[in-house]
């Protein structure tokens, strides 16, 4: 039988399309542990992802309290989605989970964003995006590499060891 | 496992990780520095007495605290150990291989 070598992990693209906390935070969390270990890393915010990238909304994400199952009131009790729906709902449980992060020493996108560009991580926003969404260069992080589109990001995946995650 | 590092034998794990804190010593730290490709300066003592200092006090290590160490900040630290830093540090400092995702 032939023996199969096996290939490290050199580099990973994360691609992040999705505004929700927990989605933007599963990228940032993925990507700078790949910093941590000396992967070549790069994130790609596509669509809604764009907001963590934005200055404005970057620090305000949310986390959804309506058609979200796996939402729980503290004690562990469903979260019933009529109540989710409540003004100021999503809002109060969005902070209460940003805070419990802070306890855990997961730091504020902005932060996290800077702790990935110091170990030589890449962000990436997606120009298709940004012209849907009005958005300039400016409205973005200072964190942000470029303004990308599709192809030039494929162009940046090459090489053996490299995987694509889209979280 | 016993290993012989800088003409001392100390206990390591698989890994080469000290598995005694206590045998750690400025010689060690400097051989498996050379190990993994790290030439010691004043300033990475300086990160190795706080790394140490804080994993004394059972305080989890993070990028993030160390950045915030007053020592070095995050992009100085990734410079100081390159690739991994987090784990190259912890390895010279004879500390445990740090658990967090972050």
């Amino acid at each position: 039988m032939e023996k199969e070598e096996k290939v490290p992990l050199k580099k990973i693209l994360l691609i992040c399309s999705k505004a929700n906390l927990e989605d933007v935070y599963a990228a940032l969390v993925m990507a700078n542990g790949a910093v941590m270990e000396g992967i070549e890393t790069k994130i790609f915010f596509t669509f809604f992802g764009l907001d963590a990238i934005t200055k404005k909304t970057m620090n305000k994400l949310h986390t959804a309290t309506t058609g979200n199952p796996g939402m729980r009131m503290p004690g562990g009790l469903p979260f019933p989605t009529l109540l989710g729906g409540l003004p100021g709902i999503e809002a109060g449980v969005s902070a209460m989970m940003r805070k419990q992060m802070e306890e855990l020493d997961i730091p504020p996108v902005d932060e996290f964003l800077e702790l990935i560009t110091a170990g030589g991580g890449q962000i990436y926003a997606c120009k298709l995006a940004m012209d849907m969404f009005k958005l300039s260069k400016e409205d973005l992080s200072d964190e942000v590499e470029a303004v990308i589109t599709v192809g030039e990001l494929y162009e940046m995946c090459d090489g053996a060891g490299t995987q694509i995650v889209f979280t | 496992m016993d290993k012989l590092i800088a003409g001392v034998n100390v206990s390591v794990n698989e890994e080469g990780y000290l598995t005694d804190s206590s045998q750690w010593t400025k010689e060690i730290a400097a051989a498996i520095a050379a190990e993994e490709g790290v030439e010691l300066t004043d300033k990475h003592y300086e990160l190795i007495e706080f790394v140490r200092n804080k994993v004394a006090n059972g305080e989890t290590l993070t990028i993030r605290g160390i950045g915030k160490s007053g020592v070095v900040n995050a992009k100085e630290f990734y410079g100081l150990f390159p690739g991994a830093p987090l784990k190259k540090a912890t390895k010279i400092s004879g500390v445990p291989k740090p658990t967090s995702c972050i």
